[in-house]
């Protein structure tokens, strides 16, 4: 069982839950955790939640930027939007509090996940929600002092829907190349009207086939297949093209 | 009715074997594609789930997991083949 010890706001409706996970036994940035509720007449629902937060390793850096996010042994992080009619997203975005229990199964997944050995640029890009495994990919590289080159692409509605956006902008400030794409309405002088991510905008912001990098998509299943199909039209290598879907599934 | 990655499937497979599948490469009995489970396509909105080749469509593996047993049918693997890193 693990324990919510402390949630915070990201945005009007998602959520980072800190969850205490007693015995957990670290995990790869890009990993996620199963989440079980099991209401009084033993109804249950499982749902994937990717991982927000990074383990520290021995001998991390606990200060600096993102230091906060550096979990000790026991404590994870996990992010949640609610999805319509969610079962379970819409207790945890909306309802969990300090001090409920939750049964955590994980960690969970080793292909969607960046590993600091790999020292190859990594090209990120997210959809809505799909940002949170790349945000812990971003906070591994830090923590363990990775040079590979990483670049992040971030597609979202709306300015007020944008999550981890003190740190994103904190980090693209430290030199991390982020991009921000708004799809339904941008803020005033914004330089590219609102639309999806399209070709001209990966060629312009994210690495070109030829640096070989490994690239990470998440987000909804039509925002992955669309992103994904581009990369692959651009001439990126399909084996190096990870991708991972939230689905339609409540 | 859109389909998710393997990924999606780890919990349930992290029950049954012993090691993270995900990350294992199969080899698809029907048109011979080789690539990690992860990559394949999981539909789970059935009682059970069920990963497809993302080449051809076909069934790799099945699994249905009831109140006190689970069916798992891998007819659609030639083979898996996962690290087994020394101990």
């Amino acid at each position: 069982m693990a324990a919510v010890s402390e949630v915070r706001v990201e945005t009007a409706t998602a959520r980072t839950l800190v969850l205490d996970v007693p015995g957990w036994p670290g995990h790869d940035a890009g990993q996620h955790v199963d989440v079980r509720l099991t209401a009084p007449d033993g109804y249950t629902a499982v749902r994937s939640y990717s991982i927000a937060s990074v383990v520290a390793e021995h001998g991390a850096p606990t200060v600096g930027p993102g230091a906060s996010t550096i979990t000790d042994g026991d404590r994870i992080e996990i992010t949640v939007e609610p999805v319509v009619d969610g079962e379970v997203s819409s207790y945890l975005a909306g309802v969990a509090a300090a001090g409920d229990e939750l049964e955590v199964r994980g960690p969970i997944g080793g292909w969607f996940a960046w590993r600091p050995a790999q020292t190859e640029p990594v090209q990120l890009i997210g959809g809505g929600s799909g940002v949170v495994p790349l945000m812990a990919m971003v906070r591994a590289r830090t923590a363990a002092a990775s040079s590979a080159p990483f670049r992040l692409l971030y597609s979202t509605r709306r300015p007020q829907s944008v999550i981890y956006r003190s740190e994103l902008e904190r980090r693209a400030a430290d030199g991390l190349p982020f991009t921000l794409v708004y799809t339904r309405s941008a803020p005033p002088g914004w330089a590219r009207p609102p639309g999806r991510i399209d070709a001209a905008l990966l060629a312009a912001t994210t690495f070109a086939p030829d640096e070989a990098p490994t690239c990470y998509v998440c987000g909804p299943t039509p925002f992955v297949e669309a992103v994904a199909d581009q990369l692959l039209a651009a001439g990126h290598d399909p084996g190096r093209v990870r991708t991972e879907r939230f689905g339609g599934q409540s | 009715m859109k389909p998710l990655d393997g990924n999606a499937a780890a919990g349930q497979l992290r029950t049954i074997f012993a090691v993270d599948v995900t990350a294992a490469t199969g080899r698809c009995a029907g048109c011979g594609r080789t690539a990690p489970l992860g990559a394949a396509q999981s539909y789970q909105q059935a009682p059970g789930i069920v990963l497809r080749c993302p080449g051809c469509d076909a069934v790799l593996l099945r699994v249905v997991a009831g109140p006190d047993r689970t069916w798992l049918d891998g007819r659609g693997l030639a083979y898996l083949q996962f690290d087994t890193p020394a101990s």
